[in-house]
């Protein structure tokens, strides 16, 4: 009876390792101070209206970067619990079991790229891209609620061996074959992994089928490809990828779980199974995925260089055929990841050189950034110094994996701390700065102020320095022969001292992650100061900056003409004459995305543990809710012409208001200050809007 | 007006349509990858049968084409449904008659102890067959849902638009079998 309603669950499965027991009590604590605050703020019908149930992409995209930036600080933690045993462990131990030490590198891998990296440019292009293409929602906004939540049910998923089950994956993340099988993985950990992938995964392919569509389908009249914003370009990319290789991830995901839960024969060494397939598949979806995350990231830095040498992008329809290249060859390179896995010479020689080409697009970009740099009027606000921390690092992660493309080199290399510090350079300088480069860009569009610069500058440079700190010792120890996933090393290596540098390094780094918080309560502090009150505060050229910050619902009062490549530069050219208002199709709120994402989530939690009858009731309420959804016809409402005026004179008040506050010629806080005020200002928030 | 009307010509529902149908397209082709990963490891493991018997041994063409003659007969009844909807009903009973036929040479494998845990080739003979098969139920039951709200709600433009998309995803699912009937059916036989 137990069996059938609990599965293999049972009391041994409760937390009771010093990790888990810190793992559980600490979420629990977090969600209770939260629901307290909120009840006690009497927000939870604000909550659910207007943040939960949105189908508004901004909100989404907001969303998006809450839930990533706390994943960011999950997996960091991760990081630095592996750094620190690393550097104790040259004279001594450690202080982790080689179990947990693999289990926190597997989760470490998971959370940085699945929610992380891909959060943070789903919530760039949820924001974004309908405001640089002039759209007022999505091609289907419900689709992109519901992979918003199936994206946080793999969140939850990959957090909650927390409370139940205490193990998470140890296998790398990317669970080769055949260890992620049940011969040498027979936990739940490995389950967890499976179903948090699988359903984020299936997310991500929705969200990337509704950009297709809103990107190809929905761009303001006269807005022709070759006149789409760059950061518009790196998203269509980098969605068509998506959609190219994410079916592979499901698929293969979908056999490995067949051959823990049924036996099959996919990926097992015995029965005929193959798990060198395992290695193809993976990897076929692997590399393309790296891309994935760069491409928007190309596209942000294009903007930031563009905006801040006040010069149009130079080539641009190099800079655009280059991403395109980038996408398409990053489909044929797969093999890179293995070279020392038995292929013949030829395969390997072929596979090197199409890894090599890549180098030809990427650096075609590298050109024409520095090409409208040149001659351009550079402000080195806190976006350009990401992009040149960036130029730099991208540079060395790029030539270290075209070393890594030369079999022989990489027979040496592969798998060694040199092949973690290659990938490193690139989606941290590459990938992350991207990001952050955006986040600064883009946080007046967004929040209707502007970042602090002062400390902005400070954590650009913590992170700068503590990059070079932490990954150039390995470089080195890479090329000493020091392994990756390296849990005990013997002190006669003499590496000891360059994984302490590399602690050191990481928290430099930490110390980085702090200064931006830091940066964001004093910007919030400082929001009136700091206040956007042009909605075009750095005087860029796309249309994102032709409307207030931050923009209503409806994003557009009228949808733009679009006559020329930047747009909105020449409509301040012109001194353009606004529009009149229209009435404004928005789509309505749902609630649907949740509760499938609720019931993807039971399933998934059903399969870990073998609870069938949850497994079955999750699935049949999916379908239910789907086709209640479906021939629900009533799925939009209407904004009138005369509203919109009334909306937008309110707002025109507001914005007369906020100026007599703004300046602009006012040095930004820094940090003495902001220790001096920030403690009044946190109490005062407390107690005032009680 | 005899030419296609352009993206700015449509009203907002054309728009909307149009979006939908091209979104639904790109599904397609998501969907056409996975089945491309099974076509793949099917084709990589179809000798590793572990010593046991192999497609030649075990698979039947004749079966086979029975359920290729009914699944295109499927389609075409789709094709005529879409000018006169009764003959969707007609479309139901044939792919319901195609995973009766699926299902009895499953049970004939299995009865006989060729299961998916025999060995790496029944793995991929079993899995490609019925991810196929669970989509020809998906579309059952979604044509039998569109069809009670048809005869609640009539025509709706809403309830044509979804008919349209199912038929663009059974003539999807023909195609893949047409794939299936070719890969496993046929060139196990030819020794290609
Ligand atoms: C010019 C561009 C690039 C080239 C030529 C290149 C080449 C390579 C090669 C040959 C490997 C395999 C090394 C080995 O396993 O021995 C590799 C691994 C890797 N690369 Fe790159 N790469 C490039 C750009 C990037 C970018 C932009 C990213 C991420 C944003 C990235 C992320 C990774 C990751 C994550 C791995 C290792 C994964 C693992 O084994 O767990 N690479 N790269
Ligand atoms: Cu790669």
């Amino acid at each position: 009876m137990k069996e059938f309603w609990l599965g293999k669950l049972d009391w041994s499965a409760l937390p009771h390792e010093w990790f888990t027991i810190a793992g559980s009590v600490g979420i629990t604590l977090m969600l209770l101070s939260l629901a307290a605050f909120i009840t006690y703020k009497k927000s939870w019908t604000w909550l659910w209206k207007d943040w939960l149930t949105t189908v508004d992409p901004k909100k989404i995209g907001i969303m998006y970067f809450i839930v990533g930036g706390l994943m960011l600080a999950r997996g960091g933690l991760d990081a630095i619990m592996l750094w620190a045993h690393q550097a104790l462990a040259g004279s001594g131990e450690g202080y982790l079991t080689a179990q947990h030490y693999q289990e926190i590198f597997t989760a470490h891998g998971n959370i940085m790229v699945f929610f992380v990296a891909m959060a943070l440019i789903f919530g760039f292009v949820n924001y974004i891209v309908p405001l640089q293409i002039g759209a007022r929602d999505l091609a289907s906004p419900f689709m992109n609620t519901l992979g918003f939540w199936l994206y946080v049910a793999g969140v939850i998923m990959i957090n909650m061996f927390f409370f139940f089950g205490g193990e998470y994956a140890a296998t790398g993340w990317l669970a080769v074959a055949p260890l992620s099988g049940t011969e040498f993985s027979p936990g739940v950990g490995m389950d967890y992994w499976i179903w948090s992938l699988q359903i984020s995964g299936i997310g991500t392919t929705l969200g990337g089928i509704n950009f297709i569509m809103t990107i190809l389908k929905m761009r303001a009249p006269g807005m022709s490809l070759m006149k789409m914003p760059p950061f518009t370009w790196g998203s269509l990319c980098s969605m068509m990828m998506v959609v190219s290789v994410f079916p592979l991830l499901t698929m293969t995901i979908i056999l490995l779980f067949f051959d823990r839960y049924f036996g099959t024969h996919f990926f097992t060494t015995s029965g005929g199974g193959n798990p060198m397939m395992y290695t193809n598949l993976i990897w076929m979806w692997g590399h393309p995925e790296v891309y994935i995350i760069m491409l928007p990231s190309f596209g942000i830095f294009t903007e930031v260089v563009s905006t801040f040498s006040r010069k149009p992008v130079a080539f641009y329809k190099s800079n655009v055929i280059a991403m395109i290249g980038v996408s398409t060859i990053s489909l044929c390179v797969w093999l890179h990841h293995f070279f020392t896995m038995g292929a013949d010479a030829n395969v390997n020689s072929a596979f090197g050189v199409a890894t090599m080409l890549i180098a030809i697009p990427t650096s075609a970009l590298v050109i024409s950034w520095i090409a409208t740099m040149y001659k351009g009027r550079i402000s080195f606000k806190t976006p350009m110094l990401w992009l040149l921390g960036f130029v730099v690092i991208f540079g060395v992660g790029g030539i270290t994996g075209v070393l890594l493309a030369i079999p022989p080199v990489d027979f040496q290399l592969h798998n060694s701390l040199f092949l973690i510090a290659h990938f490193h350079s690139n989606a941290v300088g590459g990938v992350l700065f991207g990001i952050f480069a955006g986040l600064s860009y883009w946080a007046p569009k967004m929040l209707g102020f502007r970042l602090n610069e002062r400390i902005g500058r400070y954590a650009v440079w913590s992170w700068i320095v503590g990059f070079f700190v932490a990954f150039t010792p390995l470089y080195v120890l890479g090329l000493m022969g020091a392994t990756r996933r390296l849990d005990t090393y013997d002190a006669s290596t003499g590496w000891q001292p360059f994984f302490v540098m590399s602690f050191i390094g990481g928290l430099i780094i930490a110390l980085g992650v702090v200064l931006q918080v830091v940066q964001i309560i004093a910007s919030i502090m400082q929001r009136k100061q700091l206040a956007d009150t042009t909605g075009d505060p750095w005087n860029a050229r796309t249309l994102e900056w032709s409307m207030p910050s931050p923009p209503q619902e409806y994003n557009f009062t009228a949808i733009p003409e679009v006559t020329t490549r930047d747009v909105f530069w020449k409509m301040k050219e012109d001194n353009a004459q606004p529009l009149p208002y229209e009435d404004i199709h928005m789509p309505k709120r749902t609630a649907t995305g949740i509760y499938i994402s609720a019931f993807a989530f039971l399933a998934g939690f059903g399969f870990v543990w073998e609870i069938v009858w949850l497994v079955v009731v999750s699935i049949v309420g999916i379908i239910v809710v789907f086709v209640m959804k479906g021939f629900d016809e009533h799925a939009e409402y209407t904004i009138s012409a005369s509203k919109v005026s009334q909306m937008e004179a309110t707002r025109a008040k507001k914005i007369e208001e906020a100026k007599q506050y703004a300046r602009d010629d006012h040095e930004d806080m820094g940090l003495i200050e902001f220790m001096r005020t920030a403690p009044g200002w946190l109490f005062g928030l407390v107690r005032n809007k009680s | 007006m005899n030419h296609a009307p352009t993206r700015d010509e449509m009203t907002h529902e054309e728009a909307a349509d149009d979006r939908t149908m091209f979104g639904f397209w790109v599904y397609l082709m998501t969907d056409l990858l996975m089945f491309a990963v099974l076509f793949a490891v099917f084709a990589v493991l179809l000798n590793s049968t572990d010593g046991g018997p192999g497609a030649t041994d075990l698979l039947s063409p004749q079966i086979a084409l029975i359920n290729t003659v009914l699944l295109l007969t499927s389609s075409f009844t789709v094709g005529l449904g879409l000018q006169a909807v009764t003959w969707f009903g007609l479309t139901f009973l044939l792919g319901a008659a195609f995973l009766g036929v699926e299902l009895y040479e499953f049970y004939e494998l299995i009865h006989h102890g060729h299961t998916m845990q025999s060995s790496a080739f029944l793995s991929a003979f079993f899995v490609l067959l019925s991810t196929h098969g669970l989509h020809i139920a998906a579309g059952l039951l979604w044509l039998g849902i569109i069809l009670i709200y048809v005869l609640k709600r009539g025509l709706t433009r809403s309830n044509v638009r979804k008919l349209a998309l199912l038929s663009l995803f059974w003539h999807f699912l023909d195609i893949v079998w047409i794939f299936i009937f070719t890969v496993v059916y046929l060139m196990p036989f030819t020794g290609v």
